[in-house]
């Protein structure tokens, strides 16, 4: 292939790729309730290259501990590291995160905000233009170019913010239930492609879903989270090939490791679901 | 593609004109009321050529547009002040929502006697009136940007100014023109209807004085003029505004 | 308890504004001079001596009468002919943009022929009172009707309701917030139409009182009643208001959104 996504695969470079070590997250008091411990204390070492993802109950801080890992958010107490180096309060750079909610600039055409974050890097115009071709052809979107997010279906503009953190070439990707608004079909559908990007870039990958068949299909392993505050239950490997796809499901082992999970999650989510505590960390509109 | 709805409004407005034609030319509608639309237009041709016409035009129009660009520029600045500071915004949360519910027309004699009878009092009765509807408008345009969007900025570890200039400011960009939309609008209301209670010149003003003399050809004639210039300029805000919004493929 | 100390702290914001409010007007008193505006004490005296004399409750009659029957034109009028406009697609459509661009033009060059149709006095003010109301409640009724949520009347197809019962127990609930947020506005614009109609040629009324003070410059009478005509509005508004977001239970009311 011409273009490469990642300049390096990381697996040659790190054994564990992002660390966190006894990380706790407490929301402080807010009018209404008192203090909500959200996530932890939780421990997690991410291999490089592998494909990890995370489930568990809503509101148990799946999301609180994607935003920790990505620098997005700070832990009240423990350490993330990245590449070896601290994470504090700020994205270091290959990382890229892609999120549930629509996060494509409404006002710039497909290639424009596929460009953005070269352009604001200073990137030069040829090197941009070839990564933008690049990306924009991988997921699909070459006869959308001048399309605007508006004119685009859901899962379509999903796709422009995934090309727009691939361009970036991040080293890892965090993923915060980015196919929660899709059809099951189109879910299936962009998890193919997912692996796909995950084979062909070498980077490691992390997904935060709350559908177990999802988790079960793309991942290498499957952090268990318990309802808040969040910690992992157990980690399931699944030993699943490298190469794979959504016809994976055919498999008869396959239904196995799905049952396992929710095994762990029944409780969890009654737990959760009679709780009723409010999701935190989500969209305020 | 004319839709529908566009055919029968036109044929409803025309109508309508025609009627009234038809109404003042048989005499069931009196000269002493209403003049017929066919003798406005002549009544319109004359006025546009008598000499002290263009000076009231050139009069109400300069005040619009410095009253539009005080509103547009100022209550862009003062919303994304209150935007940024909470403190502020708090106190003047209870103020601004009561704002339009004041008659501030009440107020008009207070800064004639403060600035005199010249175009100042109108220009700043007419700023007072529009810059609210943008500070409004900045206002809700900001803090609806979603927050989705903020984190995107982070990860792209944009500076403050990239972030408010390359991310809020779009993100916001159609509350804030629709708040520069009505703040066009409120500038002429508020200039001329200044001039048509309290002024000595100014289109406004020669609406009332054509009245008061009962030259019904001159007054729908300036009635006729305003409206038509009014109704256009509104509409090329419109206008523009639905191809920045068609741009972003958001046409309602 | 907590309610009481939650009606506190919603008292405290109008009075640290109205505290402003004044302090505000009494450094433009120190700035300006008595000549062009009068210190608020004294104002607010000659106020409430205004108010008691014989001679100022015709006018107040007069301004308030005109405003009550302008307002229930505006009401009535504007429900009715927004709820036919939400209901009939099309007819929605033909008119919407006319009242929008009627909206946003200057009214008061419309007065002169208000005067010439309905004559100088009372009922050219409630015309001109009206006319300046109805287009945001016809115009919010509309949008309500329209935008009434299919859902609910597919529900109630299938809890077999009867027109009658769909019409008062879904389309009432589903459409009084909106709706309620325009009479609302109604009733400011009334208000400042009223208002306009009395400024000019008008021989009673708070406007005529007004129009006379400047003749006299007579900066003390002028500020009285613009300050008894603004809290007026703003009490009204402020009670109006309240109930516009109970009615919409804690979501903002669409009116306060732009």
């Amino acid at each position: 292939m011409a273009t490469r996504l990642a300049s390096v695969p990381v697996a040659e470079t790190y054994k564990v790729h992002a660390r966190l070590d006894g990380v706790t997250r407490i929301y402080p008091p807010r009018a209404g309730h008192g203090e909500v411990h959200a996530l932890g204390p939780l421990s997690l070492d991410l291999r490089a290259g592998e494909f990890l993802s995370v489930v568990g109950p809503s509101g148990c801080g799946k999301s609180t501990l994607l935003d920790v890992l990505a620098g997005l958010a700070v832990p009240s107490a423990g350490t993330v590291e990245f590449e070896g180096k601290r994470v504090l309060g700020e994205v270091p750079d290959g990382v890229g995160v892609v999120f549930q909610e629509d996060a494509s600039f409404p006002w710039l055409s497909v290639e424009d905000n596929v460009a953005f974050g070269l352009r604001r890097a200073g990137m030069d115009a040829a090197e941009t233009r070839r990564r933008v071709d690049f990306a924009v052809g991988f997921m699909g979107l070459k006869d959308f170019r001048r399309a605007y997010p508006s004119q685009l279906s859901g899962g379509m503009r999903q796709r422009v913010c995934i090309a727009r953190t691939l361009v970036l070439q991040p080293r890892l990707i965090l993923l915060d239930e980015p196919f929660g608004a899709l059809d099951q079909q189109t879910r299936l559908l962009m998890g193919d492609e997912l692996l796909r990007l995950w084979r062909e870039t070498g980077a490691t990958v992390l997904l935060i879903t709350h559908a177990l068949d999802e988790a079960n299909l793309l991942s290498d392993r499957i952090g268990v989270m318990a309802a808040r505050p969040g910690r992992f239950i157990d980690i399931v490997g699944t030993g699943w090939p490298r190469d794979r796809d959504s016809r994976l499901a055919e498999r008869p082992d396959f239904g196995a490791v799905t049952a396992r999970l929710w095994s762990y999650l029944r409780g969890e989510s009654l737990k959760a679901l009679q709780g009723s505590s409010p999701p935190l960390g989500g969209e305020a509109r | 593609m004319i839709s529908k709805a566009t055919i029968i409004r036109t044929v409803v407005l025309v109508g309508a004109v025609a009627a009234l034609e038809v109404a003042c030319r048989t005499g069931a509608i009196q000269p002493a009321l209403v003049i017929a639309p066919s003798a406005m237009v002549k009544a319109l041709a004359e006025t546009l050529q008598s000499d002290d016409f263009g000076g009231h035009v050139q009069q109400t129009l300069s005040a619009v547009a410095i009253a539009m660009t005080l509103a547009i520029v100022g209550g862009f600045a003062i919303g994304f002040v209150l935007h940024w500071i909470p403190f502020l915004r708090r106190a003047f949360n209870p103020f601004l929502a009561a704002y339009y519910a004041i008659p501030h027309f009440a107020f008009y004699p207070l800064l004639i006697v403060i600035f005199g009878l010249g175009p100042a009092p109108l220009i700043v009765l007419a700023t007072l009136f529009a810059m609210v509807a943008m500070i409004v408008a900045t206002m809700a345009g900001l803090d609806r940007v979603p927050r989705v969007l903020l984190k995107t900025a982070r990860i792209h570890r944009l500076s403050l100014m990239q972030e408010i200039w390359r991310i809020r400011l779009p993100a916001a960009a159609p509350h804030i023109l629709s708040g520069l939309k009505l703040a066009v609008a409120y500038s002429f209301i508020g200039v001329i209807a200044g001039e048509f209670i309290l002024s000595t010149s100014g289109i406004g003003h020669e609406i009332a004085y054509a009245y008061d003399n009962f030259d019904n050809p001159r007054m729908y004639a300036l009635i006729l003029f305003v409206l038509g210039i009014v109704t256009t300029f509104n509409m090329l805000v419109w206008t523009w505004e639905r191809r920045l919004a068609r741009r972003r493929g958001m046409a309602s | 308890m907590t309610l009481s100390l939650r009606s506190l702290r919603s008292l405290r914001d109008p009075i640290l504004v109205a505290i402003g409010l004044v302090t505000l007007w009494q450094v433009l008193h120190q700035i300006a001079g008595d000549s062009a505006v009068t210190a608020p004490a004294p104002t607010l005296a000659h106020l409430w001596e205004m108010v008691g004399q014989a001679r100022f409750l015709p006018h107040l009659r007069e301004t308030g009468l005109a405003f009550l029957q302008a307002l229930a034109i505006s009401c009535i009028g504007g429900v009715l002919v927004g709820v036919v406009l939400g209901g009939h697609r099309l007819t929605g459509e033909v008119a919407e943009p006319i009242l929008v661009g009627l909206y946003s033009v200057p009214k008061i060059t419309l007065y002169p022929v208000i005067l010439l149709l309905f004559g100088l006095g009372m009922p050219a003010k409630v015309a001109f009172g009206a006319l300046h109301g109805i287009i945001p409640v016809v115009l919010f009724t509309m949008n309500a009707v329209r935008n009434v949520n299919r859902t609910y009347l597919r529900a109630g197809r299938a809890m077999r309701l009867t027109p009658a019962q769909t019409a008062w127990h879904i389309l009432v609930p589903a459409t009084l917030p909106e709706i309620f947020s325009g009479l609302r506005i109604g009733f400011s614009l009334t208000l400042l139409g009223t208002m306009l109609g009395e400024l000019f040629a008008s021989q009673r009324g708070l406007g005529f009182l007004l129009m006379t003070a400047i003749d006299l410059h007579d900066v003390k009478t002028i500020l009285a009643i613009a300050v008894l005509i603004s809290a007026f509005a703003v009490l009204a508004n402020a009670a109006l208001l309240a109930i516009d977001r109970r009615l919409h239970r804690g979501a903002t009311p669409e009116a306060e959104k732009t």
